[in-house]
């Protein structure tokens, strides 16, 4: 059971409010995309449903019961969080940085204890098998690329082997090769362990192609919910974005594919491409 | 739909579970053997704590040394030299531990490399608590000493944490150390007013003053000792905490701390540890800083690491400095807080200038 809910939702950085009265419930065993512009509360939001921020108006509930009146111990052993930018501490290497996602399953004296440390090594290393950082275990965190980087953070997520898992933006930084890895894998730990997972992504295509359920946001609100081919359509990406956009059958997966029209390179967009150079 | 024996459940065991043994200390390096670190560091206490007994205006040889610890002989005139120089070796021990735990513990608390219980305005806010209470109230002698020292040191942290918080980007290191240098100059030449003013303060004062720990006798550290193991418990029990804070607030939370009272908890021992010390010794600035950077290079950074070994090393250098006082200028004694600040203030400025100041 993990089932994540807002109602009446309100959060703000002192005056400024960033999310109003939001209602919304993270479909339990899915996977969740959400996306909106630049600055229009994602990352807050993450943060509202993790209680990292605790909300002015509203309720946020696991299961039913407010996450706020939960020991954080025994919350972030169900829910776990990996933010946009965290920071990792000078010199610290890829395992211990990874083994700091166990903390919350790891009792203060037990941390002690090398008898009982053996499930906690086998998670690190699941977590650092299935990221593919496996070969970096030894390095310095701060001697990564930004895309290993990225990649060990999201080994320490895992290892925190939660029931909900929330993503903020986890592709920056990474290549495409690396951004469809990243995708694939976490699609298996829902598919395999039913984890339910809530990921703020950038590119619509990806998120169209991998999601089960869409949130779509603008300015502190949610603006449209539901499958993938529902949510993008042309209407949506120029309400949420402001961009004219054409939007198209993925020939492989069958999801919407947005392609943008910006002021250069595109053919007025009524007439069917032609590849010029084709004949 | 899932449930806590699922979340257990491997993506793929028997692969890992080969390797998790094999891949355990890969990468380690230097770090591999930190027990084996450890002992080494208490054998460089020791050996600091021996030359603490035998060196200064009148030297001993090791034998005496022993020999006055585990057959004294009140007739004899060297046993006697070795025997007043014991409770000033304890006060550099206890001392130079509260220190090196309260600077590490303070590094971690203000993500600040910085970090110092001198450079935070920390030991200058004691200092002036002391001062006042002498000039005001006449209060002599350790046990009032300590008492003011708490408080001009919880005061002092606050508002140095106040100042460098306002504004947009809140409490940085750089703005800490800033805050705490100006509060800490303020606070000194409030304190040399007072000084001046006063030729009775003055005296009382002089012994206390630049961090010496010559001078020192039992009921003084007697009277610190339960605040000092306060502050050291709390402190060495924050470990693990500290180690969640270095990942920054989200992410600790994230983890299932709670950050805000980790940070009071942890501070209320930095303070029992910065007041202590103060009051015992006077105010010594620099080693809480010094030592937990180098004791990193052999732990890296993992706190529970971090505090034991800074509490073991940190003693040996406040010692070390205060043995080289007492022989560098002959017949005169240079105190122990100058010899450290000599030291350390060297190793503040690469610190400053490596840059890093964001990151720990
Ligand atoms: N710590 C903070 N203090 C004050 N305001 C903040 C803070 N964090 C975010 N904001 C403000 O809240 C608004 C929403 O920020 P948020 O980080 O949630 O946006 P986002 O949708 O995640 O954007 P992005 O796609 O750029 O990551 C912004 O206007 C931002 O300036
Ligand atoms: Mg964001």
């Amino acid at each position: 059971m993990a089932q994540l809910s807002a109602r009446g939702l309100t959060l703000q950085y002192e005056q400024r409010r960033v999310v109003e009265r939001l209602s919304t419930t993270i479909p339990e065993g899915k996977v969740t995309m959400i996306v909106g512009a630049n600055a229009c509360g994602k990352s807050t939001l993450l943060r509202g449903l993790s209680r990292l921020l605790k909300p002015s108006a509203g309720v946020v509930t696991l299961d039913g019961k407010d996450i706020h009146s939960r020991p954080a111990r025994e919350l972030a052993r169900t829910l776990g969080l990996l933010p946009q930018h965290p920071i990792a501490p000078d010199c610290i290497t890829v395992r211990e940085l990874v083994g700091r996602g166990r903390y919350p399953h790891q009792g203060f004296f037990r941390s002690w204890r090398t008898g009982d440390q053996s499930e906690h090594d086998l998670a690190v290393e699941r977590a650092l098998e299935a990221t593919s950082t496996l070969e970096l275990a030894g390095r310095n965190v701060d001697e990564l690329s930004g895309g290993q980087r990225q990649r060990v953070w999201i080994a320490m997520a895992l290892a925190q082997e939660t029931d909900v898992l929330l993503l903020d933006e986890p592709t920056t930084y990474l290549d495409l090769a690396h951004q469809v890895e990243v995708l694939d894998l976490i699609t298996d730990l829902n598919r395999r362990r039913g984890t339910t997972v809530a990921i703020v992504l950038h590119d619509l295509n990806l998120a169209a192609r991998y999601a089960d359920h869409v949130i779509a946001m603008k300015s502190g609100t949610i603006v449209g919910e539901g499958p993938a081919s529902q949510i993008f359509t042309e209407d949506l990406v120029g309400d949420v974005f402001g961009l004219e956009s054409r939007v198209v059958a993925d020939p492989l997966s069958g999801t919407p594919l947005i392609l943008p029209i910006g002021r250069h390179h595109t053919a007025t967009p009524s007439t069917p491409v032609e590849l010029e150079f084709a004949s | 739909m899932t449930t806590r024996t699922t979340t257990a459940r491997p993506l793929s065991r028997q692969a890992t579970a080969t390797r998790a043994k094999a891949g355990n200390d890969a990468g380690t390096g230097h770090r591999g053997n930190r027990a084996a670190w450890l002992v080494v560091a208490v054998v460089v206490l020791a050996v600091a704590c021996a030359a603490s007994l035998a060196i200064g205006a009148r030297g001993m040889s090791l034998g005496t040394v022993w020999q006055a610890l585990t057959a004294f002989n009140p007739d004899d005139g060297n046993h006697a030299v070795v025997h007043t120089r014991i409770p000033r070796t304890v006060l550099g021990l206890v001392a130079g531990a509260a220190l090196g735990l309260a600077g590490a513990a303070m590094q971690g608390v203000s993500r600040n490399p910085l970090a110092d219980p001198g450079i935070m305005g920390v030991n200058a806010g004691a200092a002036l608590a002391v001062v006042t209470g002498i000039y005001l109230f006449g209060i002599s002698g350790a046990s009032g000493y300590i008492w003011l020292a708490f408080i001009g040191a919880g005061t002092a942290a606050v508002v140095v944490y106040l100042i460098a918080a306002m504004g947009r980007e809140g409490a940085t290191p750089v703005k800490l150390a800033l805050a705490g240098a100006a509060l800490s100059a303020g606070l000194y030449s409030l304190m040399n007013v007072i000084l001046v003013s006063s030729q009775d303060t003055l005296d009382r004062f002089r012994f206390w003053q630049v961090g010496g720990i010559a001078g020192s006798d039992w009921s003084v550290i007697l009277s610190g000792l339960p605040f000092l193991s306060a502050g050291a418990l709390i402190v060495l029990g924050s470990a693990r905490t500290l180690n969640g804070l270095a990942l920054g607030d989200d992410v600790a939370r994230g983890l299932g701390q709670n950050v805000a009272l980790a940070r009071g908890v942890t501070s209320l021992g930095i303070v029992l540890l910065c007041g202590s010390a103060t009051a015992l010794a006077g105010p010594i600035g620099f080693v809480g800083l010094v030592v937990p950077h180098a004791v990193r290079f052999f732990t890296g950074p993992d706190y529970r690491w971090i505090l034991p070994f800074s509490m073991v090393l940190a003693p040996a250098l406040l010692l070390a400095s205060d043995v080289v006082g007492r022989v560098v200028l002959l017949p005169s004694e240079v105190p122990a807080g100058i010899m450290t600040a000599i030291v350390g203030a060297p190793v503040f400025v690469w610190l400053v200038r490596r840059g890093k100041g964001a990151s720990l």
